[in-house]
């Protein structure tokens, strides 16, 4: 194998699993150890710069972290990075005076953002600083979009919302809300100088062709449609038998929300088995906890009305089947139809772009499914100056996706508005800082703690149902985030090998307590994944090779499992092992925050 | 510094034939030197030990004094040990071994424990050919009260402190072949692919093994002009062929390459060769042993790997004629027969 570059900035950027994952790379590492050392304003400014809404997804994130976290290839379970993200929100003080200032000397030019979700409330925070006239339409009545609209109340309080979509809009964003953008061709002839839209993936997908939706109309909801008339108060009750179709965490949060608002006998019914569910595994959890059934393998045949009524629903069985690609097919299993009694049905099968508001004459190109033409990396539409961004881009994903995506799009507004060429994107801002402190010292709590994951607190099942606003989980009280965040492997100190001084004692081999370093004579990954000191199967994870060796062999370290414990390091005779942390940071449109980090 | 090593292990990692994983050989981290030899002499044990399937309450490690002798802190830490006065280890090895034969015994000890203050034990252990494994952690000083020249520092070489040492080293593997000694073996803490090797041969032979490893002590002995160093060895190093695991329980086959010598050349100008065993080596016949470590040692040469092994030798228990049953299982009524066998015996005089 060739030798890995010591400046090589996306080799070291991927060891650290979590924030590799993180769409928005928040530099995860580093805010746990902010706090458990106390510091949760540090903590949260590092997030707040990186996510915008440390808060909201300290609570709803789909935190594509988890997955990825070495500590849950280490022993069973991930650190707790979300709830952990959750502690700093919940325990800053006055996070404000660590924000930008405004007001912020104009500069002349106007971008008007369509639609007031994290896509276009991220875009606003990191352009607001640069000078640049913000307006901000959405249809309703306050800023958030699909997190205020659909996420129910029960897992993001309203106080965390308003606070966070606050931080934004008070740096001087012009808000237009209650405001329904009908005409782009309108908005355009504005002037503004760039448009992005962010206005999400609104339609919910419903099951028109299935006979009965129509005349049980009164009692078929569409799911993402009831979640927003629950959110603005408009719908509060439903029947006492209450069926939901579909698999994903819209259906979770329509059955969990039925059973607030009176429904008693609340299932979910997937047409597919139950491990094609796309509901993560937690809010599945979650939903069962409260007492809610999930069937699976039963599609809807009939909507079935007597008298004019929805009485229930028909479902026939099917089993899976999937061919050698994987693609699967649902075959009837031939058992009899299933009646399932219902008062309501609610639909939460999927959602869709929909863009009837934008001309098609303006130059905007739409492609497959009706989906905006984009470029991926700068998120320009062939209209140069209109920028899309979140699930109107490319469908709908998650807020951390969104606020990605949001980043990115600022960045190409300002490059844009400045006249300057979209695909000259900024470097990410990279420090590397050796950890050492004395001889085996070093400025990070090295050892590692054998605590398995802490489970968050919940209230009890009977407050929770009785009220839609009394959210469901506790977060985890100080004492019980330190020690989650010291379960974290601190995989951003990062062991870089000088092979000039290493002598070949040995002793980096000797102590490492996961037997990721091998010394050995070179070859292809491939046949050195076979010769080392343990299996190096996890193909995803990085040799990390030397050069030629006086010996002529290699220092071969297989990443997969190694706990960042220093203890190469601090065996290593020759400091020809260190332990160097390694800062990443996605660099924004601008300097938007004041990090206290000494 | 770290006192506790993490628990954690590679999850993939699989236990060995007797349902033990590597880690279950381990003992506490190390408080010696970072880089010291003597910490890859205790990872190499680690590895031979789980590598023959060994239980480890069938072994008892024994040392003496010195960096090298707290090293059994360091591994087998579910195994019995004696940590005994400088230099007495041979004697309390001995004893163990006459009271329990069953055991395996693995004895440590570093060139001072050994070939100075432990010299009269040492010689005596070999003549008796005690059934045990010892391992010396030769690093040519006394690491542990701050790297004084030991008896095995090479003449001429330079510790730490600029000294060229005035005295004539012992050679503790010629040493052993003049005293007969069953299985004779030098290795370098940084080859595991032989020492590893060696270290299982060594505790599967029947009889006093000595594994003399040159192990650099990192904080006294390893600078320029010193025959001991980390430089020295990286030449060595260069030359080394691997050498093949050798199961437990069969006949030694040690592979090397042929003509694996190299020159050294010594802070007066006088050269070392290292040599590696050729293939036609015989290491059962001793006089070839004797005879190639002297041409070896007027050539300059370092031999390592096997040099000698009697795997026909009866040992100490084969010497004396004692019960297969261990002494220390024996019960009173067969050490006191009664009266019957009493005058059995005593008719048997008449
Ligand atoms: C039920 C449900 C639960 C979810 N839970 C989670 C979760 O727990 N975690 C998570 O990460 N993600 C979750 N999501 C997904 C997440 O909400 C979205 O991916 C995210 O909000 C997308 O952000 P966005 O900025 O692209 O658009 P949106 O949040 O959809 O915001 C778009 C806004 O624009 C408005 N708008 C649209 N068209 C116009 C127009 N023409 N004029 C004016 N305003 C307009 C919309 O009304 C909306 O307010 C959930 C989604 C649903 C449906
Ligand atoms: C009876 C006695 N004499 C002297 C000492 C002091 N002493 C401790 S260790 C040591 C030498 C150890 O040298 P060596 O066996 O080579 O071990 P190393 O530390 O080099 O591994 C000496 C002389 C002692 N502990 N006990
Ligand atoms: S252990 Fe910590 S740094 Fe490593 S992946 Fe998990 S959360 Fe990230
Ligand atoms: S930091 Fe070093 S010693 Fe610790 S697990 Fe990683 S490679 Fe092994
Ligand atoms: S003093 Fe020398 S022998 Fe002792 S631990 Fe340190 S390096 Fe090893
Ligand atoms: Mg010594």
């Amino acid at each position: 194998m060739k030798p890995t570059d010591n400046n090589d900035i996306e080799y070291f950027h991927k060891v650290v699993d979590c924030q590799y994952a993180c769409p928005a790379h928040t530099p995860v590492p580093e805010y746990i150890r902010l706090i458990a050392a106390g510091r949760y304003d540090d903590a949260y400014m590092i997030n707040w710069e990186s996510n915008v809404f440390p808060g909201i997804l300290g609570r709803t994130c789909d935190r594509p972290c988890e997955p990825a976290c070495r500590r849950g290839r280490v022993e069973e379970e991930p650190v707790a990075i979300c709830r952990l993200k959750r502690v700093a929100a919940d325990n800053k003080e006055d996070i404000k005076k660590h924000m930008p200032q405004g007001p912020f000397p104009d500069n002349g030019q106007r971008i008007a953002l369509i639609g007031g979700g994290p896509a276009s409330l991220t875009v606003a925070r990191d352009l607001a600083p640069l000078g640049y006239e913000i307006h901000l339409y959405d249809e309703w009545k306050k800023g958030g979009g699909m997190m205020r609209t659909q996420i129910p109340s029960f897992r993001l309080p309203e106080s965390v919302l308003d606070e966070e979509v606050n931080y934004v809009l008070d740096l001087g964003i012009h808000t237009h809300f209650n405001t329904y953008v009908s005409s782009m061709k309108e908005v355009l002839a504005d002037g503004y100088d760039a448009v992005f839209v962010g206005t999400g993936a609104p339609r919910g997908r419903d099951l028109s062709k299935i006979p009965g939706r129509k005349e049980g109309d009164a009692n078929i909801h569409i799911g993402i449609e009831w979640l927003e008339s629950v959110a603005f108060e408009h719908t509060d009750s439903i029947g006492k038998k209450v069926i939901v179709l579909g698999g994903g965490n819209t259906a979770m949060d329509c059955c969990r929300t039925s059973r607030r608002l009176g429904g008693e006998e609340v299932t979910v019914i997937v047409r597919s088995p139950f491990k094609d569910m796309k509901a993560s595994d937690w809010e599945i959890v979650d939903a069962q906890r409260e007492g809610i059934p999930i069937r699976n393998n039963m599609p809807p045949k009939e909507f079935v009305v007597k008298d004019g009524k929805l009485v229930g629903v028909l479902f026939g069985k099917v089993r899976a089947e999937y061919d050698d690609n994987g693609r699967r097919s649902l075959i009837p299993t031939g058992e009899p139809d299933e009646f399932v009694e219902a008062d309501d049905v609610i639909i939460a099968i999927g959602q869709d772009n929909s863009f009837p508001w934008i001309e098609r004459d303006l130059g905007i190109t739409f492609g497959k499914w009706d989906l905006p033409v984009l470029d991926k990396t700068t998120f320009q539409s062939t209209l140069p100056r209109v920028f899309f961004g979140g699930d109107a881009a490319f469908g709908p994903e998650n807020i951390i996706t969104a606020v990605a995506q949001g980043h990115q799009a600022a960045i190409s507004i300002h490059l844009f508005c400045q006249g300057m060429d979209l695909m000259e994107r900024p470097d990410p801002f990279v420090q590397m800082t050796s950890m050492k402190m004395g001889i085996h010292e070093w400025m990070y709590d090295s050892g590692i703690a054998m605590d398995k994951r802490f489970q968050v607190p919940h209230v009890q099942n009977d407050k929770a149902l009785s009220d839609i606003r009394v959210e469901v989980e506790l977060g985890f009280e100080p004492p019980v985030g330190f020690k989650e965040a010291m379960r974290c492997l601190n995989c951003d100190v990062q062991t870089v090998f000088e092979k000039d001084l290493c002598i070949e004692c040995d002793a980096c081999v000797d102590i490492c307590p996961t037997s990721c370093i091998t010394f050995t004579t070179n070859g292809t990954e491939e046949d050195l994944r076979t010769r080392l000191m343990a299996p190096a199967t996890d193909l995803t994870q990085d040799l990390y090779v030397s050069d030629l060796l006086p010996t002529h062999r290699v220092m071969v370290k297989d990443e997969n499992v190694c706990l960042h414990c220093g203890l190469c390091a601090e065996r290593c005779p020759t400091s020809a092992w260190d332990m160097k942390q390694f800062f990443y940071g996605v660099t924004k449109a601008s300097e938007v925050c004041q990090l206290v980090l000494e | 510094m770290s006192y506790l090593k993490p628990a954690f292990t590679h999850p993939q990692l699989q236990p060995n034939r007797v349902g033990y994983l590597k880690k279950d050989y381990e003992g506490v981290i190390s408080t010696l030197c970072a880089g010291c030899g003597h910490d890859s002499i205790s990872a190499a044990i680690v590895q031979a030990c789980y590598d023959i399937d060994l239980e480890p309450h069938r072994l008892a490690k024994l040392s003496g004094i010195g960096c090298s002798s707290k090293t059994p802190a360091y591994f087998l830490s579910n195994s019995h040990g004696f940590n005994s006065v400088h230099g007495r280890m041979p004697s309390i090895a001995t004893g163990a071994n006459l009271a329990n034969k069953n055991l395996i015994y693995l004895g440590v000890s570093g060139d001072g424990d050994t070939a100075s203050i432990g010299m009269g034990q040492f010689v005596h252990v070999i003549r008796r050919n005690l059934n045990m494994t010892y391992i010396v952690m030769n690093n040519g000083c006394y690491g542990l009260t701050k790297g004084q020249d030991s008896a095995t520092a090479d003449h001429g070489s330079i510790n730490k402190t600029g000294q060229p040492n005035p005295f004539q080293a012992i050679d503790l593997v010629g040493m052993a072949l003049e005293l007969n000694a069953s299985f004779v073996a030098r290795s370098f803490s940084g080859d595991k692919s032989q020492l590893v090797p060696l270290i299982k041969a060594a505790l599967s032979h029947q009889g006093f093994s000595l594994i003399d490893v040159i192990s650099p002590c990192v904080t006294f002995n390893n600078n320029a002009g010193s025959t001991k160093s980390y430089d020295y060895v990286r030449e060595y190093m260069q030359q080394t062929a691997q050498v093949d695991f050798v199961p437990p329980r069969k006949a030694l086959s040690v592979d090397y390459d042929q003509d694996q010598s190299m020159e050294v050349t010594l802070f007066d100008g006088s050269e070392i060769l290292l040599t590696k065993l050729k293939p036609e080596w015989d290491p059962t016949d001793r006089h070839s042993a004797v005879n190639r470590i002297n041409n070896a040692k007027a050539n300059g040469e370092i031999l390592t790997g096997l040099i000698y092994i009697n795997s026909e030798a009866p040992d100490l228990h084969g010497l004396l004629h004692t019960t297969d049953t261990p002494l220390n299982q024996l019960q009173e009524q067969d050490l006191c027969p009664g009266t019957t066998v009493l005058e059995s015996i005593n008719d048997s005089f008449r």
